[in-house]
C-alpha cells in the first residue's frame, strides 16, 4: 500500500503540496482531481522521484519512495506515466514499448509483456515498425501506457491521460486503465482533469485544492458530494 | 578527368576522416548538449598512446585498437568528472550552455599543456602500415593508394558497426531514448547518466580513430602542438553543423561533402583558400540551412 504522510514539495520559491496526506490500498484505483496548478503532477513527479520533497514521508510497502531515483523506483514496480502523451516520437512504436523493458534484462519476459500490451491495445500492434510519431493522440495514450506496462509495474502513476482526446477515446482509455487494475492487481493513481469521467471509474477519490487537499473519500460519494460537484463536477 | 577523379578519392578520404570527427562530436552533443572542444585533445593524446604502442610493439593493428580504448576511458572520464558535477551544480539555464563550452576548452588547453610536459620536443611517430604510393591505371598512377583504401575500410567499418550498435542493440536505443528524451527514458528504466558516459565513450574511440587516421593519411608524425589536429577538430564541427549536428548519417554526408569541397579548392584554386572556404561553408549552412543540408526542420533524426 501507498502511504503519503505530510508531503511538502517546493518548487523553488513556489510551495506546490503542502502537507498532503494520502493512504491508497493495494488494488486500488485512486482518481486525483483538482483545478490547474492544484499541485496534482507534482504529487505524481514527487513519487515517481523526478521532483524532490522538501518534507514528509512517502512509501509504497516497504519501500521508502522519496530519496531514491526514478530509474531505481520503476525497478521497485512504480512507473510514472508522464503528463502528455509521454513516448518517444523519433523512436519506433516498437521501440518506445521495448525501452520499457530494458532494465529487466530478459529478452524472453519482455516479449511476453510485449504481447500482453498488444493485446490490450491491438491497434499498437499494427503500428509496431511506425515511428510513433505518426501515431494519433489516442494511439500515443495508449502506446505511453503501454511502455509502462513493459514495466511490470504494481504502482502506476498517470497523469492526464485523457488531455486532447476525443470523448469516446477517452471512455476506451479509461475503460483499459480499470480492466488492468482488475486483471493484475495493479494500484493506480489517476490525475485528471476529466473528474466525472475519473470518479466514475476509481474506487476512491483525492481532491487536491492549491496544493492541500480539499476532500476525499470513496469515489461514489464524492461524486455526490454537492460542494465537490459544484466546485470540480460543474453540475 | 583523370585529375578530377584523384581530387575525389583525395576529398572522399579526408572527409570520411572528418565524418569520424564529426561523429565524435554529434555523440556528445547528442547525448549531453555539450558542444565538445576537448575532443581535439582526446583524439591528439590517443594518438600519442596509439604512437607509443606503435613504437614498443611494431605493430599498426594494436595500436589502432588500444588508441581507440583510450580515447574511450580519457572521454568517460572527462565526462564523469568534469561535466557531469558541472551539469548538475549548473542550475542556471543563462549559463547552462556556456558553461560547458568553456569548460571543454578548458580541458583542451590542459591536455595540450600535459601532453606537452610528457613529451616535449619528441615527435610522436606514426608510420602507415600500408604504403601510400598510388595504384596504377593504365599507365597512370591515380591518388587511391593501399593506404587510402584501408582508411576508407576503416571508416566503413566503423560506421557499420556504429548502426549497428544503435538500431540493433539494447544500449543503442538506451542511447538513442537517453539523448531524444531523458525524462522518459529514466521513468522507463534507463540509467541515463551512465548511458550518457557510454555515450561519451564512444565519441573518444571514434576521435581516436580520426586522429590517427589523420596522422596517417597526413604527415605520419604527431606533436602536442599539430596543426592537423586543430585543422581535423574545426573540420569536425563544421561537418557536424553541416550534417544539422544531431544526425549521424549527417555528420558521415557532412564529412564527405566538406572533403570534396576542400579538395576541389586546394587542387583547382590553391591551399590558401582552403581554410576560409572551409568557414565560409560553416557560414552559409548556418544561414540558409541550420538544421544542416539533409535536416528536416522541426523533426529530429536517428
Ligand atoms: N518546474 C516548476 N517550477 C516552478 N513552479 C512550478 C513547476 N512545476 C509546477 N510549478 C508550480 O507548482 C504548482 C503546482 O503545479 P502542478 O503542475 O503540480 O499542477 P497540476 O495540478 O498538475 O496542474 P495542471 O492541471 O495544470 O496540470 C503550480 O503553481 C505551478 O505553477
Ligand atoms: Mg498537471
Amino acid at each position: 500500500m501507498l502511504r503519503v504522510k505530510n508531503l511538502t514539495v517546493d518548487h523553488g520559491a513556489i510551495r506546490a503540496l503542502h502537507g498532503v496526506s494520502i493512504s491508497i490500498e493495494k488494488g486500488q484505483l485512486a482518481a486525483v482531481i483538482g483545478a490547474n496548478g492544484a499541485g496534482k503532477t507534482t504529487l505524481l513527479r514527487t513519487l515517481s522521484g523526478l521532483n524532490k520533497a522538501t518534507d514528509g514521508s512517502a512509501t509504497w510497502g516497504d519501500l521508502n519512495v522519496l530519496h531514491s531515483k526514478p530509474e531505481s523506483l520503476v525497478r521497485h514496480g512504480i512507473s510514472h506515466v508522464s503528463e502528455g502523451k509521454s513516448v518517444i516520437p523519433e523512436l519506433t512504436v516498437s521501440e518506445n514499448l521495448d525501452l520499457g523493458a530494458l532494465w529487466r534484462r530478459n529478452r524472453k519476459e519482455s516479449a511476453q509483456s510485449k504481447n500482453e500490451v498488444v493485446e490490450l491495445f491491438p491497434r499498437l500492434g499494427e503500428r509496431l515498425s511506425q515511428r510513433a510519431d505518426s501515431l494519433s493522440g489516442g494511439e500515443r495514450q495508449m502506446l505511453a501506457i503501454g511502455r509502462s506496462m513493459m514495466s511490470k509495474p504494481q504502482l502506476l502513476l498517470l497523469d492526464e491521460p485523457s488531455l486532447g482526446l476525443a470523448p469516446l477515446v477517452v471512455e476506451q482509455i479509461f475503460q483499459s486503465i480499470r480492466d488492468l487494475t482488475n486483471s493484475l492487481g495493479l494500484t493506480v493513481i489517476l490525475v485528471e482533469q476529466n473528474a466525472i469521467g475519473a470518479l466514475k471509474i476509481a474506487d476512491i477519490g483525492i481532491v487536491l485544492n492549491l496544493g492541500s487537499i480539499a476532500a476525499t473519500g470513496s469515489a461514489a460519494a464524492l461524486r455526490d458530494d454537492p460542494a465537490v460537484r459544484a466546485a470540480y463536477l460543474g453540475f | 578527368m583523370f585529375e578530377f577523379v584523384n581530387t575525389l578519392l583525395i576529398g572522399i578520404t579526408a572527409g570520411s576522416i572528418y565524418s569520424l570527427m564529426a561523429i565524435a562530436i554529434v555523440l556528445v552533443w547528442r547525448s549531453t548538449r555539450v558542444v565538445n572542444f576537448a575532443a581535439g585533445g582526446i583524439a591528439l593524446a590517443s594518438t600519442f598512446v596509439g604512437s607509443t604502442i606503435l613504437e614498443i610493439t611494431g605493430s599498426f593493428w594494436i595500436a589502432l585498437p588500444v588508441a581507440m580504448l583510450a580515447g574511450a576511458a580519457l572521454s568517460a572520464f572527462i565526462e564523469y568528472f568534469f561535466l557531469r558535477p558541472l551539469l548538475k551544480r549548473s542550475g542556471d539555464k543563462n549559463q547552462e550552455i556556456f558553461l560547458p563550452i568553456i569548460a571543454t576548452l578548458g580541458i583542451l588547453g590542459i591536455m595540450k599543456a600535459v601532453l606537452h610536459f610528457i613529451y616535449g620536443e619528441k615527435i610522436g611517430v606514426l608510420s602507415p602500415p600500408l604504403s601510400d604510393k598510388g595504384f596504377i591505371v593504365s599507365g597512370e598512377s591515380i591518388a587511391l593508394s593501399p593506404l587510402r583504401l584501408l582508411i576508407l575500410g576503416i571508416v566503413l567499418l566503423l560506421m557499420i558497426a556504429l548502426t549497428l550498435i544503435f538500431q540493433r542493440t539494447n544500449i543503442g536505443l538506451s542511447l538513442r531514448a537517453a539523448s531524444f528524451a531523458p525524462e522518459i527514458s529514466r521513468l522507463s528504466g534507463i540509467r541515463v547518466d551512465l548511458v550518457r558516459t557510454v555515450g561519451w565513450a564512444i565519441s573518444g574511440a571514434a576521435g581516436a580513430t580520426a586522429g590517427i587516421l589523420q596522422t596517417v593519411n597526413g604527415s605520419g608524425a604527431v606533436t602536442p602542438e599539430a596543426f592537423e589536429f586543430s585543422l581535423l577538430l574545426v573540420f569536425g564541427f563544421v561537418a557536424a553543423v553541416i550534417g544539422g549536428i544531431e544526425s549521424l548519417v549527417g555528420a558521415v554526408v557532412g564529412g564527405l561533402t566538406l572533403g570534396i569541397i576542400l579538395a576541389i579548392i586546394l587542387m583547382y584554386l590553391g591551399s590558401s583558400l582552403v581554410f576560409f572556404a572551409a568557414f565560409l561553408i560553416l557560414i552559409l549552412v548556418l544561414l540558409l540551412r541550420p538544421n544542416g543540408i539533409i535536416g528536416v526542420k522541426g523533426g529530429r533524426r536517428a
